[in-house]
């Protein structure tokens, strides 16, 4: 396979043909922050936390494929800011109380706010009003914490591939919702796969809860990228 | 020249946060060296005697007492820091928030299973309930935010020295954590 020469931050990187520059970076112990990525399923470029800087032009890095001799501008002060931002207007977007959830210590996009140093959000909190779904079984679905990466609706799906999480209504109104029929014969193995795959605690599953004591979750002890950044 | 001052107060809080002030153990004789504390409930001084340094809030606003009280403490606090998730995002508290005041009110005094007296609380004496909780730096300017539920000690003890010191924070990773 043809290999692929670039750099990021002035950095000499190698990649290969058909790689993101997210992969690539990671390849190369260089950590670009994700939120709506998740290795192995088809890059969606919803959240934009991982833009980077090509040729002075923001580009989704995630979705971005390598190419020779690439400029890649990644820890630059306009884009961490632009990042931080992020992460604070999924903040007040949404209804984040981490004190109340289960998810908190293993979250990501928490993890990303701890890493950005996001004391609090810059921007005015909207309460927004959204459904929570605990009707479904092994799972509940609280939308209040939902940041619309579409990790569920790309990843869990039956075995005849018929997806289980779909979207619903259009712009400030979209909603994650759940194919009931296709959700009734969920099993263990998909709603753990499923909790694991929200970023944050929107779905979690059923009868479990606060199985990891804090100090040691995820997050607890090292920033989110550190077992990537070199 | 004298010591700095401090003021804290509780609003819509549950004095988590204040109990986190004490956890800063032993290292609470150093801070009794390096402040003076005027209103706080540390002290149980009621009413501000002097003008201070720095005031700690804790809680959201959830009435007009605690806005009344947030506004006196902008007015006699050159600093003013939000400790905790309820002061900087409202907390539990603002759970609340999307559910409407009224329906609030009735199932708390008129439709729970052990209300007895089913009477809505009305008086003068009374502070007004608010149509939402609101964080601290949506009523009054806030200088500084130090979250968690509670904030570590570490984290308060830290801030309050680099600021006494007039130093850059630097503070751990462990530190800052939001729950």
């Amino acid at each position: 396979m043809k290999e692929i020469k670039f750099t990021i931050d002035g950095k000499e990187c190698k990649g290969k043909n058909g790689q993101t520059i997210v992969e690539a970076a990671k390849d190369n112990g260089v950590y670009i922050p994700t939120l709506c990525h998740f290795e192995g399923l088809k890059p969606a470029g919803t959240c934009r936390i991982c833009t980077v800087k090509v040729g002075g032009r923001n580009m989704a890095a995630c979705t971005t494929p390598i190419t020779e001799g690439m400029m890649v501008e990644n820890n630059i002060l306009e884009l961490e800011d632009m990042r931080k931002a992020i992460i604070e207007m999924l903040f007040v977007e949404g209804n984040h109380m981490c004190p109340t959830c289960e998810k908190s210590g293993n979250c990501e996009l928490q993890a990303l706010a701890y890493r950005y140093g996001m004391m609090a959000p810059r921007f005015p909190y909207m309460w927004p009003i959204r459904q929570v779904d605990a009707t479904i079984p092994k799972i509940y679905l609280d939308r209040n914490r939902c940041v619309q990466c579409l990790r569920c609706v790309r990843g869990i799906t039956t075995k005849d591939g018929r997806h289980i999480f779909g979207l619903i209504n259009r712009g400030g109104k979209t909603m994650i919702h759940v194919d009931d029929e296709l959700a009734a014969d969920i099993t263990e193995r998909q709603a753990a796969k499923a909790m694991e795959m929200c970023p944050v605690g929107a779905i979690l599953k059923k009868e479990v809860g606060f199985v990891v004591p804090i100090g040691k979750r995820k997050f607890d002890t090292k920033p989110i990228g550190s077992e990537i950044q070199k | 020249m004298s010591k700095p001052v401090v003021a804290t107060a509780s609003l819509a809080g549950c004095f988590g946060c204040h109990m986190s002030l004490l956890d800063i153990d032993d290292r609470i004789l150093t801070l009794i060296d390096l402040v003076e504390f005027n209103k706080s409930p540390i002290d149980d001084i009621k009413t501000f005697t002097k003008q201070c340094d720095i005031g700690i809030i804790e809680g959201g606003c959830c009435n007009s007492e605690n806005v009344e009280n947030l506004r006196n403490f902008r007015k006699n606090c050159k600093i003013l820091i939000s400790l905790g998730e309820c002061a900087i995002m409202g907390g539990l508290p603002a759970m609340r928030n999307g559910i409407p005041i009224k329906d609030c009110l009735e199932e708390a005094y008129l439709n729970s299973p052990t209300v007895d007296d089913k009477i809505i609380p009305n008086d003068d004496e009374l502070p007004m309930i608010l149509d939402r909780v609101y964080p601290c730096h949506e009523i009054v300017k806030i200088d500084y935010f130090l979250p968690g539920c509670p904030p570590r000690a570490d984290l308060i003890w830290q801030a309050l020295v680099a600021l006494l010191e007039g130093k850059p924070l630097d503070l751990p990773y462990e530190v800052v954590k939001f729950d």
